[in-house]
């Protein structure tokens, strides 16, 4: 299991969280290649069939991070994610989806430490829970079997 | 004799960034520019700084767009190793002679290959690097550098100097190499001038307190700078220069050539230096924790927007040592080992302490080059005792002769958004000057004919960028661009060693022509700062410039992932299979033309507001100002006089009557702003006053609503008569109360309000406003004994000479702490101050018959104001500018500008250069007429719509509205100029019937499926 290395897509607004990320490279803060970045304007363009998809797409977890409350570019669209989201990861909980395969943040354009930290975070917690097989699309004759 | 003609154009002298910032706004707003620039290359010192204070901003990162918007402006002409050698005529028609020096290289031949560079024999000291390490006698003068070409130092190279060599001229592939060049004298006739030429550090050498030339491990603050760089000489990996040794300790020492009229005559604070002092302590740090980080200082002086925190931050989070003491001298150890010894005075126990430290960095202060100020006199540009530029408060940016002004470090010793804001300020002076030759020498583009692509199999162009060595040290980029090449729809791929630079734009053109691609990706940097440059290429090729797309593997990639080159080359390639993917489901969007409604909006009728409102009636433009009180004047109504010496209730008096007298301005007394609809170009305003209300359109606004003086609780303020906060005391001296000459012992107390955890901020203007009331009690009754109870003098710039003239006149300044703040009791006849010496370390009884306390500057936190116009508002409750560095007056959102007390606590001067500096960015805007909004906005499929409603919900900006009639009546629409492009709308329609253009649903599928 200590080999495996998960892959996780990670959405990104464009004015803080995408910031942060900017920053935390400026800084040189270190974290493990194991990201792919969905730049989106804002959290609130993230729909629930983006996270689904990644999910069925082989991606082995989804971090979604956004302007802190009141800080959203676009005024309140952080809270339209934040209400998404947690009615989504509830419903893939129940579904059986562990908890630790779904991040959900704040992070600033000033905080490329706290981009690196969480990125750090959500890594080891995904890669200690293995791959996500669960909503991979199977082929006709895997289904059949 | 007959009258010379207005000329339309501006030359600037000094290509840093204030002058590019001047260059830009003179040059979008009607007008054209010489920018004179002595060195190769624009970009100035602010192009050697690592990191800028106190957001901690990559500095080229910020700065680069706009280099390369001076180098591709139509309306900017680049005058590179140029000086002035003098100027004849007037205001509104100068000729200028100058000398340009040959750069033995043709700039239109030369591709920046480097070739040159390579082979060249000769090693000079690399004056970008502060000569750490060498250079070669041919060079660019930086990576980044605009014009990105090269040249040669005559005094060096061989061929120039003995007539041998030459094989840069056999290495050059373009044949840009041109020996015979010659220096040449010019003559360029201009509107108006604009001195930028920026400041020279101070330089240690000869100095042997320092050690400076006794050891490669004293370094200036400049040198250190470029060791912190990651493009510097050591990559960013901080090492003593005598053994490349890995520091353990760093020692920075603060006023090194600044507050010392000792070893050398600058008696002036530099401004800047403890705030970068505490940037460069923390970066060090991020690079290596367990660094031992001691800065040594008299007085820190934060006193920025943020600067408190930054400073607070360095001592608490970062663990950065801060010990009060002026170090005498710096020693090298007896016995040759590395490391210096520093000897200081250790407050705490009062004996004289010692310490190794492996680098001492020595935090270097501004002066004016004895160069600048030989050519300023030959001007006629008076000069101060200090060698800055004299300047009126009132009139902050113009010199002494009429026509000629002045912005940056020559005005003043100043931070990098202070000279930005005296950049727009100049630029709006020199162009109101002007405004009957607006447009007269400008030159527009031709647009170039949009390619209609409709129906082409997308053929997509992919360029990989090695940044330097940013990318490509880490990242395999030419494994990269093989990777592309192998993708669905990629026609052409290559890599780049800097995308961003003019002629790999220029190539990049090319290649979009030749190979007749209609969607581009660069892989390279963030699209935060390069997707506008490239956007332009696209639109220089031809293409519509949606169709592009920017991958991030420096950010994202080679920087975060350093130790693991072959994981990151991999990812890198798939970073680039999803964009790819994502570029070819690109379409070409269009963007909403709007009209720049031609008048203007200012909310604050004090100084700043007024200044705003008469900057741009100078330009033309109609102004309203909307004033919540009945008269005009704010704050400064209260103020006696700045720290020039000169009466304000005057110049409030001479401004608030020009500003009544001005056909162009309407005021509006006693109002406010009770509705604001709509957006930049067009917003309507509803003005309350009493019953009475008006609606105005402007196109721009401008907030200016000041700030207010804290009204304490401590100190018996309120209790006692003789308690007075600052402006208390100023209108006692406006007044001419005769009181005042019979006290015979005054206190003053700093930071009252300021500096503390309610209130964390520094209030900057307080130190200044005590030492200069002090000086005026000091003129009634010079025998008056007058102490100042403060933390740290803040007295920054030449405003330091107060401070030193009170200590002369006999005021005597004691140092308190928050832990042991004066106790004021009514004594009776007197008032009893006590407070504990920081000298002797006792408690001290002041008799005093007069207290007065330096508070706080308080913001209004104006949340109506901001939700009108969706700005944002700071923890402090002082409005939030766009960018702290490059954009101090601007907003983000499009079309509001800010200045004043309302964005931090200032000086007169200092506000209405900001006033100005709004004016300027407002007079960008006004005089392009229209604009072009975004393409990335929302749009409605009527056939998918169920007319839920959802979207017009949720908009926060009123976008989406119900058609009320037609065949598609009951269905959603946007307005494409509101909207802003936000997606929320997007993500939660049920129907799947909006879309947002650049962001598709298919468009961010198709990149999960690449993952």
């Amino acid at each position: 299991m200590s080999s495996f290395e998960p892959k996780i897509i990670t959405f990104l607004c464009n004015w803080c969280s995408y910031g942060a990320a900017d920053l935390a490279g400026v800084s040189r803060f270190q974290y493990p290649p194991n990201m792919r970045i969905i730049r989106v304007p804002c959290s609130g363009r993230i729909s629930p069939k983006m996270v689904l998809a990644a999910l069925r797409k082989g991606a082995d977890g989804v971090w979604i991070s956004g302007c802190h409350p009141g800080d959203c570019h676009y005024i309140e669209g952080n809270y339209y994610a934040r209400r998404k989201f947690t009615l989504l990861k509830e419903m893939l909980e129940f579904n059986g989806i562990e908890p630790g395969r779904l991040h959900f943040s704040w992070i600033s354009s000033a905080e490329g430490v706290k981009f690196a930290e969480v990125a750090n975070t959500v890594i080891d917690e995904v890669r200690q829970l293995g791959p996500a097989t669960m909503f991979i699309k199977k082929g006709p004759e895997e289904s059949a079997a | 004799m007959s009258v010379k003609e207005t000329l339309g154009s501006v030359l600037i002298a000094g290509g840093g960034i204030g002058g590019i910032q001047a260059a830009l706004d003179l040059a979008n707003s009607g007008y054209y520019v010489y920018l004179v620039e002595k060195s190769p290359s624009i970009g100035g010192v602010m192009a050697q700084l690592d990191k800028t204070f106190p957001t901690n901003d990559c500095s080229m990162c910020i700065m680069s767009p706009k280099l390369v918007e001076v180098g591709r402006h139509l309306n900017i002409e680049l005058l590179t190793l140029a000086e002035i050698q003098g100027v004849s005529g007037e205001k509104g028609n100068f000729e200028v002679a100058l000398f340009q020096k040959a750069r033995y290289v043709d700039m239109d031949k030369c591709i920046a290959c480097g070739a040159c560079t390579e082979k060249c024999p000769v090693k000079v000291e690399d004056v970008y690097n502060e000569g750490l390490v060498t250079r070669k006698a041919i060079y660019a003068l930086y990576p980044q550098a605009v014009p990105l070409k090269y040249s040669i130092d005559a005094d060096k190279c061989l061929k120039l100097t003995k007539g041998k060599c030459g094989i840069c001229a056999k290495k050059c592939p373009a044949g840009a190499i041109n020996y015979e060049d010659t220096d040449k004298t010019l003559a360029i006739n201009v509107g108006a001038i604009i001195l930028s030429p920026g400041f020279k550090a101070y330089d240690p050498s000869g100095k042997d307190i320092y050690n400076y030339d006794g050891s490669p491990d004293v370094v200036t603050s400049l040198e250190f700078e470029r060791l912190l760089s990651a493009s510097g000489p050591n990559q960013g990996h901080v090492v003593r220069m005598s053994d490349h040794g890995k520091p353990k300790k760093i020692a920075w020492l603060q006023c090194v050539g600044s507050r010392d009229i000792n070893t050398c005559n600058n008696a002036h604070c530099s401004s800047v230096c403890c705030m970068y002092a505490i940037k460069q302590a923390i970066i060090a740090k991020e690079h290596d924790p367990s660094l031992e980080c001691t800065i040594f200082y008299m007085d820190m002086r934060t006193h920025g927007k943020g600067f408190e925190s930054c400073y607070n931050e360095a001592k608490e989070k970062h663990g950065i040592r801060f010990v009060r003491c002026r170090v005498h001298s710096v020693f090298g150890q007896a016995t040759g080992e590395v490391g210096q010894i520093i000897d200081y005075l250790d407050e705490t126990t009062g004996k004289v302490t010692r310490e190794i430290y492996d680098i001492v960095v020595l935090s270097v202060g501004m002066e004016i080059s004895p160069e600048v100020k030989a050519l300023a006199q030959n001007m006629g540009v008076a000069l101060t005792p200090g060698g800055f530029a004299k300047t009126d408060s009132f009139n902050p940016v113009a010199t002494t002769r009429e026509g000629i002004y002045v912005c940056g470090a020559l005005q003043g010793p100043k931070d990098i958004p202070q000279s930005v804001i005296e950049a727009g300020s100049a630029a709006l002076s020199a162009g109101a000057s002007l405004t009957t030759a607006r447009g007269t020498l400008t030159r527009a583009l031709t647009p170039v004919q949009e390619n209609d692509i409709t129906g082409e199999r997308p053929r997509v162009g992919v360029f990989v960028c090695h940044c330097g060595i940013n990318i490509g040290s880490v990242v395999d980029v030419p494994g990269v661009r093989d990777f592309a090449k192998g993708l669905p729809f990629v026609e052409y791929v290559a890599d780049n060693l800097y995308s961003c630079s003019q002629d790999t734009q220029d190539a990049i053109t090319k290649v979009i022509k030749e190979q007749k691609l209609n969607r581009i990706v660069v892989a390279a940097c963030s699209p935060r700062t390069h997707d506008p440059l490239f956007q332009e290429t696209l639109l220089n090729a031809g293409l519509n410039k949606y169709l592009f797309e920017m991958v991030n593997i420096r950010n994202h990639n080679s920087w975060v992932h350093k130790d693991q080159p072959l994981e990151a080359t991999i990812k890198a390639q798939e970073m680039v299979r999803m964009a790819v993917a994502k570029v070819a489901l690109f379409t070409p969007l269009t963007e909403a033309e709007l009209s720049i409604d031609q008048n203007a909006l200012v909310i604050g009728g004090g100084l700043s507001g007024m200044a705003a409102a008469k900057a741009l009636s100078s330009q033309g433009y109609h102004v309203s100002i909307v004033e919540k009180d009945q008269t005009l004047g704010g704050q400064a109504t209260h103020l006696f006089t700045t720290a020039k010496g000169e009466s304000i209730q005057k110049g409030l008096q001479e401004l608030v009557s020009d500003v009544t007298r001005d056909e162009n301005i309407d005021l509006f007394l006693g109002a406010e702003l009770s509705e604001v609809d709509g957006f930049v170009g067009s917003f309507h305003s509803t003005i309350t006053q009493k019953e009475h209300t008006t609606s105005t359109t402007h196109g721009v606004t401008i907030i200016a609503t000041g700030a207010t003086e804290y009204q304490p609780d401590e100190y018996l303020y309120g209790k006692d008569p003789r308690v007075l906060t600052g402006l208390d005391l100023d209108r006692k001296f406006i007044a001419e109360d005769p009181a005042l000459n019979t006290v015979q012992s005054a206190v003053f107390i700093q930071c009252v309000g300021s500096r503390e955890p309610g209130r964390p901020y520094c209030s900057r203007i307080c130190c200044t406003h005590t030492v200069v009331s002090a000086l005026h009690l000091k003129e009634k009754n010079p025998s008056m004994q007058i102490f100042v109870l403060y933390r740290d003098i803040r007295t920054y710039g030449e405003r330091e000479a107060l401070y030193q003239e009170a200590r002369e006149k006999g005021v005597i300044f004691i140092r308190y702490s928050t832990d042991d703040k004066p106790v004021v009791e009514d004594g009776g006849e007197h008032l009893t101050i006590t407070v504990t010496d920081h000298v002797l370390k006792r408690p001290l009884a002041i008799q005093a018959d007069l207290l007065t306390l330096a508070t706080a500057v308080v913001p209004y936190r104006d949340e109506k104001l901001a939700q009108f116009f969706k700005v944002p508002i700071n923890d402090e409750g002082f409005f939030a500018e766009a960018h702290v560095k490059l954009a101090p007056s601007n907003f983000a959102v499009d079309g509001v500008f800010l200045c004043g007390l309302a964005h931090y606590p200032k000086p007169v001067d200092e506000s209405i250069a900001q006033a100005q500096a709004a004016a300027s960015s407002a007079t960008r805007l006004l005089s392009g007429k229209t604009i072009n909004t975004s393409g990335n906005v929302a749009a409605v499929n009527p056939a998918l719509c169920s007319g839920c409603g959802v979207c017009e919900a949720i908009c926060p900006y009123n976008a989406p509205s119900l058609i009320t009639d037609g065949r598609d009546a009951g269905k959603a629409r946007i307005n494409p100029v509101i909207c802003k492009g936000c997606g929320a709308c997007v993500a939660s329609c049920r129907s799947g019937a909006l879309q947002l253009k650049g962001f598709e649903e298919g468009q961010l599928m198709a990149m999960i499926d690449n993952i």
